[in-house]
């Protein structure tokens, strides 16, 4: 199995979600879906259309929806609170420790407009802090899948999963990287591309940087692995030691602060387990601003092109600790 | 719905009120006098109005009690040990480890609570979400959530309560105990209440106020709401003494969250009209170290 970039077919994933769950929800009548006056932006609007039965718009009642969603779960439905990431995570997030996973509830909250993507809003709408934030309420389950087909089979996953979790969707049209039969696992991560010589970890729309970035690293002879760490809770421990063996060489990419997310996570890991260098590509430490998704990437390093670069300057690090020039081999 | 006598419902409100005093002086911590002030209520609740199984907390059909003002565990606590939900001796285990009655209700360790509460406002969403499911499946248990009317400062309040009325849900019961003391002093000083009738009116609920120590008003108003399906959420505001039944703690916001010593407790047991009875509560349960699961 290879995976590439197909920059033809793109889509955004919030789109994934919307159409699997009006599947999920024909299929299981418990499905339900919360929607908090969003539902157009989050790809709700369809199952409010056809399935009105299980579904229910509370208005511009973050903390109320989140609340609501627990009370449903008790009585055996399966809810999924539609929101913009943001609010998703922080706005309600007393809420989601209380009432959602203190009482270990089947809830999950599915959140379009992950980090930078709500570009254009500006600062205020952009959530570069939430699954950083979700990951430390106990119990809780952190997932961002990385292209529409990813989302639908992980959507799905999500409705079999018992106990809370948080999904993590976005705005903009993203290229595909798997088929629509891709099989995924709640947990454990899918290697991208074998390579040696250093390892590069992404999630959510950051997976196509870094199979771009192991493309270009390749013209120069080096071979790079790609992992996408689709769920960052519960972390893939050991696909995170497997990735430590390439050469003690780890970049991670996400558009989300650095702090707290998947880099975080995956350095824990590392710090853990003997260590290896790592670098963290992803939102540095400030605020976003109203400009194009693409622009705010590039404003934060998150590129192709950084992963490249810091691919170079961690292939002249020894692994010791001294500087020494690495051959990279060549297949 | 119990055929239990108004003398039998007071009888049974004043052992709650000794049993939770009682809980909250062998913990030396908890909060006594919001407990004090719901506990005609919760009585009226647990011993008349509400359909449940103890042995099956989880029935389906079950009525179901949601305390958001979750810090009063020790009245909740009581009602479930004196119906049946825990052995009466799991009192002695309040706020110690490995209890069932955790210092703020836990749906995770204890049999009969609905929903983990504590953080307030946040216990009223859960209880829609449960009305509102039961009217989609076609069930007739109703929802009763009992709120301080401190906690009414939150903002999720007024969001839930304006949802309940979003989806008819006349299966819901919202009743504000409103005794008019919060930690920092009085309501009124901190942040007034103002007319919680005419607010829950303005929100579309059948709304109305009762003694909240008034057994027998209670009953009444029960009587009267019970069958009403007009599509309204009913709304009850409760007007209650904070510490009620204990002098020293009435209408006294230091006995927030204060416990009592020993002679203190033996006085609120004296007038509570009982002799303290030491040996009642004396069988320490030190061997009930993991609370029935659920």
């Amino acid at each position: 199995m290879t995976y590439t970039v197909d920059n033809d077919n793109k889509k955004p994933t919030r789109n994934g979600f919307g159409d699997e769950i009006v599947a999920l929800g024909k299929e299981n009548p418990d499905i339900y879906v919360i929607d908090v006056d969003i539902a157009k932006s989050c790809k709700t609007d369809s199952f409010a259309k056809q399935l009105p039965q299980q579904h229910v718009n509370v208005g511009i009642a973050e903390q109320n929806a989140a609340g609501l969603a627990a009370g449903l779960a008790t009585t055996g439905k399966i809810p999924f609170v539609a929101t913009y990431a943001v609010f998703g995570s922080l706005r309600m997030g007393e809420q989601i420790r209380q009432s959602i996973c203190y009482p270990k509830l089947n809830v999950k909250i599915a959140c379009s407009h992950g980090g930078l993507t709500p570009g254009n809003d500006g600062g205020s709408h952009q959530a570069i802090e939430d699954m950083g934030v979700l990951r430390t309420f106990p119990g809780m389950t952190v997932v961002m899948p990385a292209d529409y087909n990813a989302t639908r089979a992980l959507t799905r996953k999500a409705a079999e999963w018992q106990g809370p979790m948080f999904l993590r969707f976005t705005r903009d049209a993203m290229p595909t990287i798997y088929g629509p039969d891709e099989e995924f696992e709640i947990g454990k991560a899918k290697v991208l591309r074998e390579g040696e010589d250093l390892a590069i970890i992404a999630n959510g729309d950051t997976v196509r940087l870094a199979l771009e970035a192991a493309e270009l690293l390749a013209t120069e002879g080096v071979q790079a692995r790609v992992v996408d760490m689709h769920t960052i809770k519960p972390l893939d421990v050991d696909e995170v030691r497997r990735s430590m063996q390439c050469h003690g060489r780890v970049i991670t990419v996400e558009d989300h602060t650095i702090m707290g997310g998947l880099g975080s996570a995956v350095s824990e890991v590392v710090a853990e387990h003997g260590g290896a260098m790592v670098r963290r590509i992803g939102v540095q430490d400030q605020f976003g601003q109203s400009a194009t998704y693409e622009e705010l990437l590039e404003l934060n390093g998150i590129t192709a092109t950084n992963i490249v670069a810091t691919a170079r300057e961690l292939l002249a690090l020894d692994p010791a600790g001294g500087h020494v020039e690495v051959q990279p081999q060549g297949r | 719905m119990q055929n239990t006598s108004i003398q039998q419902l007071k009888e049974h409100a004043k052992e709650l009120r000794k049993t939770a005093v009682t809980m909250v002086y062998e913990a030396q911590s908890g909060h006594p006098g919001g407990s004090l002030s719901a506990a005609d209520l919760v009585s009226y609740l647990y011993f008349r109005e509400m359909d449940y199984r103890p042995q099956e907390p989880a029935w389906p059909d079950r009525d179901r009690f949601v305390l958001s003002k979750g810090h009063v565990a020790p009245i909740l606590y009581s009602a479930l040990a004196q119906t049946g939900f825990v052995p009466m001796e799991t009192i002695h285990t309040l706020r110690k480890m490995g209890s069932p009655f955790q210092g703020h209700p836990d749906s995770k360790k204890c049999p009969g609570v609905e929903i983990s509460t504590g953080s307030l406002g946040q216990g009223i969403s859960p209880a829609v979400g449960m009305a509102l499911a039961g009217k989609r499946d076609g069930k007739d248990y109703r929802v009763f959530c009992l709120l301080g009317d401190g906690e009414c400062q939150e903002g999720q309040v007024w969001e839930a309560l304006q949802c309940a009325h979003t989806y008819q849900l006349d299966n819901f019961f919202a009743i504000i105990d409103q005794n008019n003391l919060q930690i920092d002093g009085h309501t009124d000083e901190v942040s007034p209440n103002l007319d919680f009738v005419k607010k829950l009116e303005a929100f579309g609920y059948d709304a109305h106020e009762v003694d909240g120590h008034d057994m027998q008003a209670i009953a009444d108003l029960f009587d009267k709401l019970r069958d009403r399906k007009d599509g309204r959420p009913k709304g009850i505001v409760l007007h209650t003494i904070k510490g009620k039944g204990v002098s020293y703690m009435e209408d006294v916001a230091s006995w927030h969250g204060t416990a009592p010593n020993e002679e203190q407790w033996n006085q609120a047991l004296r007038e509570l009209d009982t002799p303290p009875d030491r040996e009642q509560y004396e069988e320490a349960i030190e061997d009930i170290e993991e609370g029935p699961d659920r």
